[in-house]
């Protein structure tokens, strides 16, 4: 008998519980009843979030696979796919940063595979609170271990991505993960079960207790009691996930194989409805089949357990000998725990006695789905006006710079990225922290260039613009290394949708992310949402993260952010505005998050991204560099950072027009530190200058010569006056060490 | 001349150390599978880096049970060359190949970088095309291979001239700053007493290409190739 505390305890909702009667024409059995309640969470069913997902753009000519499957995929030519996704593995990091962050990787590792692709290339995006607290620098340190711990084992480079601190993470750090495969297009494997009669097939890890309801627990705020709940975080195996990634891969390359799935979230239970619902047929299992690690495990705890690195395998009826002799050579064990039926329904028994029985399509695909109030956020007036006349003076742009390049947000990365295999594969053709990540495809010509970005303070600020803004400084980064960006996958992480507040800032991010990904041609091939990140009551940032992947067509061309010779010429690219809301400078001068995000023209975005790529192509640039937090006084030093020195003696205009004539500090800091959009630092070698111009005129894109690089110093004079001077050597130092200090003898 | 590559489970340069030996030095290579104890008449045999057994216990502590490492140690036995590069290099620590054994990093943390190694002796099968004080930049990634081996061990090494790669500054100088890892006396890689077995923590099959930052790892693979073709056109 179910009792409305169980269903309570099951975080099933009363119209729900209904709902759950109606499709069985019952009552629902306990086991019956904690399959729906992990199918349907919103980790599992984007029960707020699909009629928003809806707007998203998916379709495009490269497009292989869209959104649905354990991954997505574009054409990338010589008959090859580029197969990738992000997802968030956020709150396990926050209860248990290794294992959290570790079985993110693994996670999203095992969805690359599935689809018949190798993975070749890892990136994160990772927000935590301020680095002062040591809890922070406690959880960062685990987080970073814990990525480290499994990319590293299981031979995949971990070649980019970036980090962010806000308060607004201290009680809830954002992990996520993005991966990316390479696999033979007319071979891509999906998660479908079909064929009657066909064979279910586990293979992997054992499972075990760890993990029950993280899909559940996925779907809740944090509170004081969620220290209690680290039994629910799974703890990963990565060398398992390398004989199962290999032995897959080996698989596939047999035509026994019908679909794979990834045992992730809500496990057994997931992988079976899904692959079922997805193939239009029944699955039947029998748990006493499962191999367990633990003794006396009930099927309730069999279903619903999260232990990691297991598959379930689709295999031809006939062929299964074969399929077995492989993963045997792998030292794995495969066990067929059930068949394909042609009733629809998900049969679990326990050793041949039905326990539950549940129409597949009901748990994958017809669970409920909500229209959620939305409520523009009542402050929000209040944080987007900045009166920029009111702001105490600043210090001299050259401490100004000092204190940027310092900053944990703006730092250098090296202290973490040094931790990661960033070059196992010998395919890493920019090393980590010298702009996008960029992979060569062996081969063939090609390289890939990929880049994950996101802006929560944008976000916080307008969440449409931050949403679109997220797309365009995503794929700028791809351009910038020479790729033309040709899909994308999103991470979409907020609070708690039920807030209509919160519902209100995830339905216009995707609406920004929707535009933008329309006008600059990369549609959304698929990713994952994550809400209720909020710890006793306090909302992170809103906080779309947005993985995109480009095209370079001649590896020897890719670019980095790094200066490459004296002499060259300066470039910048796009128009400088007044644009100092939101900024990095705002926050770390003067402390406040306010005013309105940069505004964007995604058709001058476009054309800026299009000129990068047919320049870069032809040979024309020596780097690019996007502008982005810290404007362009930041990008100017790192163009010369990891350049051996290289400096740029350059001249700005001043900024002007705001009617602050008199505030001249606030509209110099406007013209080094704004954020205003669409802008890049290239440089260009004096005979390809002329070519280069003539391209940028053409394409309608501003390009404006700002100086030389040369020297050892940086020297940027606005309006004929010096205002930044500063040996490349002494930035470099301050930028080198603006994060690696908070970790103190450890950082050596 | 033909490689071969052992494949453990958990070994994740195979690859890297098959691209580069095929596809930038242009030599045959096989893979050979941990379980298997045919070496297919291979002339040089290499233990690629990875985390064979996932490293859960020490680092190629259980590896060397494998029944290839029978065959890797009659090959070695019999005068052949060998390389462990990396987690090959725990492996041969292990096996007994090579003396001495890996602590963790003094950092405590797995680093992955470009490092400077200077080529301290030029008659093994894998330096003989290197000059000798040669300083070559390839990266390491590992997070055990603070190289360790009791003083005397360390002065018999010396004495024998078994230290062959040794970390230091970029012009070659003995820097401690520049000892990545905390290694006893530098070590980044040493020989056996025959000087056939080779082991060493960077990576040289990872600095092949420009593409990859760097093409001074070739002169450790291609050195045994002179090697052995030389050996044979002398016989």
């Amino acid at each position: 008998m179910i009792d409305e505390a169980t269903i309570a305890a099951h975080g099933l909702a009363a119209d729900e519980y209904q709902r759950v009667l109606d499709i069985l024409g019952r009552e629902p059995n306990l086991i019956e009843l904690g399959i729906f309640s992990v199918m349907w969470s919103e980790h599992c069913s984007y029960k707020s979030s699909r009629k928003h997902l809806r707007k998203l753009p998916t379709e495009g000519p490269r497009v292989l696979q869209g959104p649905g499957e354990n991954a997505g995929a574009v054409d990338i030519g010589d008959g090859l796919a580029a197969v990738f996704k992000i997802e968030s593995h956020n709150h396990p990091s926050f209860i248990e940063p290794y294992q959290g962050a570790a079985t993110g990787v693994g996670g999203i590792i095992r969805d690359i595979f599935t689809m018949g692709a190798r993975p070749i290339a890892l990136l994160d995006s990772l927000r935590f609170g301020p680095l002062e607290d040591p809890q922070t620098q406690r959880i960062l340190e685990g987080v970073v271990a814990g990525i480290a711990g499994y990319g590293n084992s299981i031979g995949i480079p971990t070649v980019g991505g970036e980090i962010a601190f806000d308060e607004s993470y201290a009680g809830n750090p954002l992990v996520n993960v993005f991966c990316l495969g390479v696999a033979r297009a007319d071979t891509l494997v999906l998660g479908r079960a079909e064929g009657i009669g066909n064979a279910v097939y586990y293979v992997g890890a054992k499972t075990g207790r760890d993990g029950i309801h993280g899909a559940t627990m996925a779907s809740e705020e944090f509170d004081e009691a969620t220290a209690d709940k680290r039994p629910n975080v799974q703890v990963g195996d990565p060398f398992m996930e390398k004989l199962l990634l290999e032995a897959c891969l080996e698989v596939i390359t047999t035509d026994a194989l019908v679909g794979i799935q990834d045992m992730g979230a809500a496990g057994l239970t997931c992988s079976t409805c899904e692959m079922g619902s997805r193939g239009g047929t029944g699955i039947e299992i029998d748990v006493a089949r499962v191999p367990q690690r633990e003794t006396g495990m009930t099927p309730y705890e069999i279903m619903l357990s999260e232990s990691q690195e297991r598959m379930l395998f689709i295999v031809k009826r006939g062929r299964e000998v074969e399929v077995e002799h492989i993963f045997e050579k792998w030292d794995l064990h495969a066990v067929r725990i059930g068949d394909v039926t042609a009733d629809g329904l998900l049969r679990v028994n326990d050793k041949g006695v039905a326990i539950a029985e549940i129409p597949n399509r009901a748990l994958a695909d017809e669970g409920p789905v909500y229209d959620r109030p939305t409520k523009r956020p009542s402050d929000l007036d209040e944080r987007q006006s900045l009166d920029l006349g009111s702001l105490p003076v600043a210090p001299s742009s050259n401490d100004v710079l000092h204190r940027l390049l310092g900053s944990p947000q703006i730092a250098s990365k090296r202290w973490v990225y040094r931790q990661y295999d960033h070059m196992v594969r010998t395919n890493s053709i920019v090393l980590a922290g010298m702009g996008a990540g960029v992979v060569r495809v062996k081969g063939t010509k090609r390289a890939l260039a990929m880049s994950v970005d996101g802006n929560g303070r944008y976000c916080s600020l307008d969440p449409y613009l931050g949403g679109m803004l997220a797309v365009a400084e995503s794929a700028r980064n791809v351009a910038c290394a020479g790729g033309l960006p040709v899909g994308a996958t999103n991470c979409l992480n907020f609070g708690n949708p039920e807030r209509p507040e919160i519902m209100w800032q995830f339905a216009r991010a995707v609406e920004g992310i929707a535009e933008a990904c329309r006008q600059l041609d990369v549609p959304v091939t698929g990713g994952n949402v994550s809400l209720y990140n909020e710890t006793d009551g306090v909302s992170i940032q809103p906080t779309p993260v947005l993985g995109v992947v480009g095209i370079i067509e001649d590896a020897d061309r890719a670019l980095t952010r790094v200066f490459r010779r004296q002499g060259a010429a300066v470039v910048l690219l796009g128009e400088t505005g007044v644009d100092l809301g939101g900024t990095e400078y705002l926050h770390v001068m003067h402390g406040i998050v306010r005013g309105n995000p940069p505004a964007l023209d995604l058709s001058a975005e476009r054309s800026l991204q299009r000129l990068l790529v047919s320049a870069a192509a032809d040979g024309l640039l020596e780097s690019a560099h996007d502008c982005a937090e810290g404007g362009v006084a930041v990008t100017l030093s790192e163009c010369c950072f990891d350049s051996r020195g290289i400096g740029a003696e350059v001249s700005l205009p001043q900024e002007s027009g705001t009617g602050l004539d008199d505030r001249e500090d606030v509209m110099l800091a406007a013209t080094l530190f704004g954020e205003t959009a669409s802008r890049v630092i290239a440089s260009v070698a004096e005979e390809n200058a002329d070519e280069f111009f003539a391209r940028a005129r053409e394409a309608g894109v501003p390009a404006r010569l700002i100086g030389r690089t040369g020297g050892t110093r940086l020297r940027v004079s606005v309006d004929g006056d010096v205002v930044i001077d500063q040996a490349v050597s002494e930035i470099e130092e301050t930028w080198a060490n603006g994060l690696s200090r908070y970790f103190g003898g450890r950082a050596a | 001349m033909k490689f071969a590559i052992v494949v453990f489970p958990g070994s994740n340069c195979d690859h890297d150390a098959y691209h580069a030996v095929t596809k930038v030095l242009g030599e045959p290579a096989v893979f050979v599978w941990h379980k298997d104890t045919d070496l297919q008449g291979a002339d040089a045999v290499v233990l690629p880096g990875g985390f064979s057994y996932g490293d859960y216990l020490r680092s190629g502590a259980i590896a060397r049970f494998s029944p290839v490492m029978e065959s890797v140690k009659e090959f070695a036995a019999q005068g052949g060359p060998v390389l462990g590069i990396c987690n090959g290099f725990q492996v041969l620590l292990e096996a007994g190949l090579l003396p001495g054994g890996m602590r963790r990093n003094r950092t405590l943390k797995f680093i992955c970088e470009h490092v400077y190694l200077r080529v301290e002796h030029t008659d093994t099968p894998f330096t003989r095309d290197a000059a000798a004080g040669q300083v070559l930049k390839i990266p390491i990634a590992h997070g055990e291979g603070n190289y360790y081996a009791p003083p005397e061990t360390i002065s018999a090494l010396e004495d024998n001239r078994q230290v062959i790669f040794r970390y230091t500054a970029p012009d070659g100088s003995r820097d401690d700053a520049w000892n990545v890892n905390g290694s006893a006396a530098a070590i980044a890689g040493i020989c056996n007493e025959e000087r056939n077995v080779v082991g060493l923590m960077p990576h040289p099959e990872r600095a092949c290409e420009l593409a990859v930052g760097s093409t001074d790892g070739r002169v450790v693979l291609e050195s045994v190739v002179t090697a052995l073709d030389g050996a044979g056109a002398v016989a």
